[in-house]
């Protein structure tokens, strides 16, 4: 237990602030996730068949290719990428993109292909009268998009979209690879210099377990409030 | 590029081989479970609840760093026959992903089992058929049938869990694509190449389970 007080001698509040780390990775990259879905979801929606195709490779390719892969990519490939466009204009220098921003678009470029699959299948499932009545009664496609399709499809997706975010929140723990110190950097670090990573890796999993478990418990509120008059 | 690719291609049997073992002892684990979970005994059912949570609720990573890093820790192991197993970053690979993908089959098939109409076990029954009999000749075929679309998402899952191998120093298509990356310092080439050929076996696979689908699934 004393590994874990905090101050200089214990590992607690690097530990929380890792914790806190992981909170705001997850978050950003959820974030960034529903950037893509927006996105995506219209493109894997239409009848035309560039579009489609298009939507279709970024969900397939995503959800086909290992989390890691994508994290590897975007951190060697895009400090690459940013060092090529540097030297155009004159700069050599080496240039390191930063970890919680790479992290955070790769994990969010993986939960946005699983949330633009929730969120097709959320207007999917939708009543088709619902689209018609609203096009016969001469309502305006941008109106009936807001009014009358975005709040069902929110309620239909909620449940879906724990998933995502569990799938999100257990992802960033790939993150520690790039270096960036969340909860798994974190043990790893503690584990390294106190010799002791069963002690720090078991932290690792409870805390992990925690998190897990209040977010299920937030979002299943969540559910209960939407679900009203249902 | 087509230098790197020999590499890539060994590295993609290590790959499979981490695949078709892990997912072999996770169907062994993930019945088991299943079948611990449809039990009536409220400690047994907890227990197996347990597991399946665990698993469930905590990244891959934290697993195989437990497995790998945490049980070489404890003394008494280190000092006993099972050392020979735990001092292999391949075979603690193959337990940590083993014990993950038995989680969620466990899961997999539990739902299954529940979703089998009350009916045919009371007809069953009522048919005077024993209750062993109608386990294996009614309840199970029914599961695996029903469970055959989610047991080839969770393949799916593992394939692109076995990535994390290259964590622990296993060489498997993951791990050559990152020295590939630190030799010729073309992250492109190498992680675009090694993903193509992951989308491939990603690609096979779903067409078999596909095929399966057909031939035994249920139509709906």
């Amino acid at each position: 237990m004393e590994l874990l007080s905090f101050g200089d001698n214990g590992w607690g509040d690097e530990l929380f602030f890792a914790t806190l780390m992981t909170i705001a990775v997850s978050i950003t990259a959820m974030a960034i996730g529903f950037l893509f879905a927006l996105i995506f979801t219209p493109l894997k929606l239409s009848k035309n068949k560039t579009l489609n195709f298009i939507g279709n490779c970024y969900t397939t390719i995503i959800r086909g290719v290992p989390e890691l892969l994508v994290i590897y990519l975007l951190f060697f490939g895009g400090t690459g990428a940013a060092m090529y466009v540097a030297s155009i204009f004159g700069y050599d220098g080496y240039i390191e993109i930063n970890s919680f921003i790479t992290g955070a678009l790769a994990i969010g470029i993986i939960s946005g292909a699983y949330s633009t699959e929730v969120f097709r299948g959320a207007i999917l499932s939708i009543d088709k009268g619902q689209f018609e009545a609203s096009k016969v009664l001469g309502i305006k496609k941008s109106i009936q998009f807001y009014k009358i399709i975005l709040p069902q499809m929110l309620r239909l997706s909620i449940p879906n979209l724990s998933n995502v975010w569990q799938i999100t929140l257990k992802d960033t723990s790939l993150i520690s690879v790039t270096g960036l110190v969340e909860i798994m950097r974190q043990s790893y670090i503690a584990a390294g210099s106190t010799r002791d990573p069963l002690f720090f890796y078991s932290v690792a999993a409870v805390i992990y377990l925690m998190l897990t478990f209040l977010s299920m418990k937030l979002i299943n509120k969540l559910e209960v409030k939407y679900s009203k008059g249902y | 590029m087509i230098s790197i690719f020999p590499n890539l291609i060994s590295g993609a049997a290590i790959t499979l081989q981490l695949l078709v073992t892990s997912m072999f002892f996770g169907l062994i684990i993930g019945f088991f479970f299943a079948i611990l979970r449809i039990n009536k005994n409220s400690i047994i059912n907890k227990f197996a609840y347990g597991y399946s949570y665990f698993f469930r609720g905590t990244p891959l990573l934290v697993q195989l760093y437990l497995i790998y890093y945490g049980l070489a820790n404890i003394e008494l192991l280190r000092n006993s026959f099972f050392w020979v197993i735990i001092k292999e970053p391949y075979w603690c690979a193959i337990i940590a992903f083993s014990l993950n993908t038995g989680a969620y089959t466990s899961e997999i098939l539990r739902s299954a089992f529940q979703t089998i109409k009350k009916g045919y076990i009371e007809a069953a029954k009522s048919l005077g058929v024993t209750k062993k009999i109608t386990f294996y000749r009614i309840q199970l075929p029914i599961a695996i049938k029903q469970s055959l679309p989610a047991y080839g998402n969770e393949i799916i899952l593992m394939l692109k869990g076995t990535s994390l191998a290259s964590v622990i120093t296993i060489m498997d298509l993951m791990g050559e694509a990152r020295k590939v990356n630190v030799l010729t310092f073309k992250p492109f080439e190498a992680f675009i190449t090694a993903g193509i050929i992951y989308l491939f076996i990603t690609f096979i696979i779903h067409n078999i389970i596909k095929y399966f689908e057909k031939k035994y699934g249920f139509q709906t």
